[in-house]
C-alpha cells in the first residue's frame, strides 16, 4: 500500500469505530436519553465521522461543480450522503460515504497490485551491465552509457543487457521471458544472444550490437506499455456511456424526488400510505438519493482497462505481443486465418527426404551431389552437404561450374558431375526420369550418364498439424495457406497440416489480392481475417488483412514494426493460444459488462419503487465493483489456455 | 513532437478526464492518458515549446482532478 492508500485505510478505521456506538444509539438500541433530549447533538457526532471518511469526496464534487464538470461519482456520493442527512438518517448517510471509501480503497490496491503483478510478468528490463577493467574487475554501468561495440561480462544468474554477439564462453540462456519457451538454450562463441534473457550456467564475453533503446528488451516493454494506449471499442464505449449516463442518472434521481411528490399532493394518490406532507418529500427525496448511490459507473469504468491490460500482461508473458486493447479485440473475433508457408507452417529448411533410380549407392549418390556444389550457401545445396552427413573434402573437387537456370557442373574425383534441373540433363545428354514425388527434384548425371535424382522437401513444423485442430477448435472457420509454391507441393501441404483451403503459385503481390479478397467473404459481417507470416517480405500483407501476426519475429525489427500481433517464436500453436487469450479476455470484459450493468440497473428500478434502501445500494456499488476487479484480473492467468 | 510523461492519478474516470482536459490544452495536438501504466503521451502540435505546454497541461489537470500529477 503507498502513502495515499494508508491514509485512506486510517481514516476508514477511525471513522468505522466512531461510526458503530453512534449508529446504536441513533436507532436506539442503546438508550442515552441525552441524546434522545437533544438530536441535534447527535446529528454533530456523527458529522466528525463523515467529515473525516468523506472531506475529499466533498472537496473534490464542489471542485467538479467550479470546473463545470459536475456529474462525477464524486457529486453522486456528495448529493446522496448530503440527502440521507438533511431527512435525518444520519446512520445511513454516513455508512454509505465510508463504504463507498472501503470500495475506493480496494479499487486503488488492487490495481496498483495488478499493475505490479503485470511488470513483473514483464520483468525484463535490465538493471545494469558489467565492463571488465584493465585490471580485471568489473565495473557496473548503466546499460543506456554503453556503446556499440562494447565488450561486457554477463555472469551466470545476469539478465543480457544488450543484445550482441558472443566473443567468449559458453552457456545456456533462459529466453522465457522474451518467448514464453522454457527450454534453456544452450549458446557459444559467435551466436547472437538477445537483451532480457538470462545467463544460466556460464560467464560470456559479449560485443553489444546494438545501443540500449534499440535493445530487444526496450523495445518489447516499450511495445507493451503503450499497447493498452490504443483504447478497444469497448473501452471507447465505456468512456462515452459514463459521460452520458452519469447526468442522465442525475436528472432521473432529481425527477425522481420533484415530480411524484407533486403528483400524490395535487392527485391525492396514494397519499393515505404518508402522515404528513412532509413525509412524502422525505420518502421521495431518500428514494432519489438512493438512486445516485446505486448509479455510481465505477465498476464497468475500472474493470474493462484493467481487463484489457491484465490479458496484453498475460499474453507478453507467453510470448506473445499484442499492441493494442484493439488487437486482441480484433483477435477475438478471428474467424479465418490465412498463412503464409515457408517458415510458418514448414520450418523453411530443405532437407533430403528421397533418392530415386540411382543406380550406385544414395549415399555414394549424395557424396557426389554434395561435393559438387560444395561450394555453394543456398539452401539445397546445403541440405544435400546435411545428408551427406560426412565431412566435404573441397580437395576432391575441381572446375566448378554454374550454369544459371541449369544447376552445376564439377569434377569430383576426375569424373564429371552435372547436378541440375530436366534442363540441366538435357544440355549433358542425359535422359533423366520424371518424378512424382512432390518437392524440389535435383537431377544427377555423371560423365554424362543419368545416374538418378534426389527430392527435396521442406519440413512441416512439429506443431503445424496441431495448430491448425486448435485453431479450429477455438472456432476458426477457414485455414488457408498462400504460397509462391507449385500447385502439387501447395496441395500436398495443406493435405498434411489439415488447411481448409489453399492459393498456390501466387507472387508477392498476388498474396494481397488473395487476402483481399478473403476479406470480401467478410465485408460487412463481424469476423475478421487474419494473416501470420514470418514478417521478412509479407509486411503489405499483414498491414492489408484485420490483423496481421508475425511470427519467429525475436530480433526482426521490421516484423515486429509491421505486425500487430507478434509472436516471439516460431510454434505455430501460439496463434491458437494468442486467439484463446483474447477470447478469454473479451469473454471476462463482456461478463463485467453484462453482470454491472445488469445489477445497477435491477438496484434502479427496486429504488425508484422504494424497495431498496441505502444499504442494499450501498453494498450493491461497492459489491459488484469488488467481484468486477475480481474477475478482470482472471486475465492475467492465460498460461494453460 | 510526442513525449511521454509519468503520472499519477486514483481513477479510471480521473484519467479521463486528464486525458480530455490534456487534449483541450493549446499546443497539444493529441494526447493518450493510459491508466493502467499511469503514463501520458502527448503529441505537441508544430512549433510548440512541451516545456510551457506541459505547464498548461497540468494546471488544466489539476483543474479537474486535484488529486493528479504529472512528473514533468
Amino acid at each position: 500500500m503507498n502513502k495515499k492508500q494508508k491514509n485512506l485505510l486510517i481514516r476508514i478505521i477511525i471513522a468505522a469505530v466512531l461510526w458503530v456506538p453512534l449508529f446504536l444509539i441513533s436507532e436506539e438500541i442503546i438508550e442515552v436519553p441525552f441524546f434522545q433530549k437533544y438530536p441535534i447533538l447527535l446529528f454533530c457526532f456523527f458529522l466528525i465521522p463523515y467529515l473525516l471518511v468523506g472531506h475529499d469526496i466533498l472537496r473534490k464534487a464542489l471542485n467538479g461543480i467550479k470546473n463545470k464538470q459536475v456529474f462525477d461519482e464524486n457529486f453522486l456520493m456528495a448529493i446522496a450522503t448530503i440527502g440521507a442527512i438533511a431527512l435525518g438518517e444520519y446512520g445511513e448517510g454516513v455508512a454509505v460515504m465510508l463504504l463507498y471509501q472501503v470500495g475506493e480503497l480496494f479499487q486503488s490496491y488492487a490495481v496498483g497490485k495488478s499493475r505490479k503483478n503485470i511488470s513483473e510478468l514483464m520483468d525484463i528490463r535490465p538493471d545494469y551491465a558489467n565492463i571488465e577493467q584493465e585490471d580485471g574487475t568489473l565495473e557496473k554501468v548503466d546499460p543506456y552509457e554503453v556503446e556499440v561495440g562494447s565488450i561486457i561480462v554477463i555472469q551466470p544468474g545476469e539478465k543480457v543487457p544488450l543484445d550482441g554477439v558472443i566473443e567468449e564462453g559458453n552457456s545456456a540462456l533462459n529466453t522465457s521471458a522474451l518467448t514464453g519457451e522454457s527450454k534453456p538454450r544452450e549458446v557459444a562463441v559467435g551466436d547472437e544472444i538477445l537483451s532480457g534473457s538470462i545467463n544460466m550456467t556460464g560467464v560470456l564475453k559479449v560485443r553489444t550490437t546494438t545501443e540500449f533503446d534499440e535493445s530487444t528488451a526496450s523495445k518489447i516493454l516499450d511495445l507493451v506499455e503503450n499497447a493498452s494506449s490504443r483504447k478497444s471499442k469497448s473501452e471507447n464505449f465505456i468512456a462515452k456511456f459514463a459521460r452520458v449516463y452519469t447526468p442522465i442518472v442525475c436528472y432521473a434521481a432529481l425527477f425522481l424526488a420533484v415530480v411524484p411528490p407533486l403528483f400524490i399532493m395535487l392527485t391525492h394518490v396514494g397519499a393515505h400510505h404518508y402522515a404528513t406532507t412532509g413525509a412524502i418529500w422525505a420518502d421521495w427525496v431518500l428514494r432519489a438519493c438512493t438512486f445516485l448511490v446505486i448509479s455510481c459507473p465505477c465498476a464497468v469504468v475500472i474493470s474493462i482497462p484493467l481487463s484489457f491490460f491484465a490479458g496484453i500482461g498475460g499474453a507478453s508473458n507467453q510470448g506473445i505481443l499484442i499492441k493494442g486493447s484493439n488487437y486482441l479485440e480484433t483477435l477475438s473475433e478471428v474467424k479465418a486465418v490465412a498463412f503464409d508457408k515457408t517458415g510458418t507452417i514448414t520450418k523453411g529448411n530443405f532437407a533430403v527426404t528421397a533418392v530415386h533410380h540411382s543406380p550406385v549407392a544414395e549415399q555414394e549418390l549424395l557424396d557426389y551431389a554434395a561435393h559438387a556444389e560444395c561450394h555453394s550457401s543456398h539452401p539445397i545445396s546445403l541440405s544435400l552437404q546435411q545428408a551427406y552427413g560426412s565431412k566435404i573434402d573441397p580437395t576432391r573437387v575441381t572446375g566448378i561450374e554454374e550454369i544459371s537456370g541449369h544447376g552445376i557442373k564439377a569434377k569430383v574425383d576426375g569424373r564429371n558431375v552435372a547436378i541440375g534441373n530436366e534442363k540441366m540433363m538435357k544440355l549433358v545428354g542425359a535422359e533423366s526420369h520424371p518424378c512424382h514425388h512432390v518437392g524440389t527434384i535435383i537431377h544427377v548425371a555423371i560423365d554424362g550418364e543419368y545416374y538418378g535424382h534426389i527430392v527435396i522437401t521442406d519440413e512441416l513444423k512439429e506443431h503445424s498439424k496441431e495448430a491448425m485442430q486448435q485453431l479450429k477448435k477455438a472456432g476458426v472457420e477457414k485455414t488457408i495457406m498462400l504460397t509462391g509454391d507449385a500447385e502439387s507441393v501447395a496441395k500436398k501441404v495443406a493435405e498434411e497440416v489439415g488447411l481448409t483451403d489453399y492459393r498456390a503459385e501466387l507472387l508477392p503481390a498476388d498474396k494481397v489480392t488473395a487476402v483481399e479478397g478473403l476479406l470480401k467473404d467478410y465485408a460487412g459481417t463481424n469476423k475478421k481475417l487474419a494473416f501470420v507470416g514470418d514478417g521478412i517480405n509479407d509486411a503489405p500483407v499483414l498491414a492489408r488483412a484485420d490483423i496481421g501476426i508475425a511470427m519467429g519475429a525475436l530480433g526482426s525489427d521490421a516484423a515486429i514494426e509491421a505486425a500487430d500481433v507478434v509472436l516471439m517464436d516460431d510454434d505455430p500453436l501460439k496463434i491458437s493460444k494468442a486467439i484463446k487469450i483474447s477470447r478469454k479476455c473479451l469473454g471476462i470484459v463482456k461478463q463485467n459488462i453484462a453482470f454491472a450493468l445488469g445489477v445497477k440497473l435491477l438496484c434502479l428500478i427496486l429504488a425508484a419503487f422504494g424497495i431498496a434502501n441505502m444499504w442494499l445500494a450501498i453494498i450493491a456499488d461497492v459489491g459488484v465493483m469488488i467481484l468486477a476487479v475480481l474477475n478482470a484480473i482472471r486475465c492475467l492467468a492465460v498460461k494453460n489456455l | 513532437m510526442k513525449k511521454s510523461y509519468k503520472i499519477e492519478v486514483d481513477c479510471a474516470n480521473c484519467a479521463n478526464l486528464m486525458e480530455e482536459a490534456a487534449k483541450k490544452t493549446a499546443g497539444v495536438k493529441d494526447a493518450v492518458v493510459n491508466f493502467m501504466t499511469l503514463k501520458m503521451n502527448v503529441e505537441f502540435a508544430e512549433g510548440a515549446d512541451p516545456k510551457a505546454v506541459m505547464q498548461d497541461v497540468l494546471k488544466n489537470c489539476k483543474a479537474v482532478e486535484e488529486d493528479c500529477e504529472i512528473f514533468l
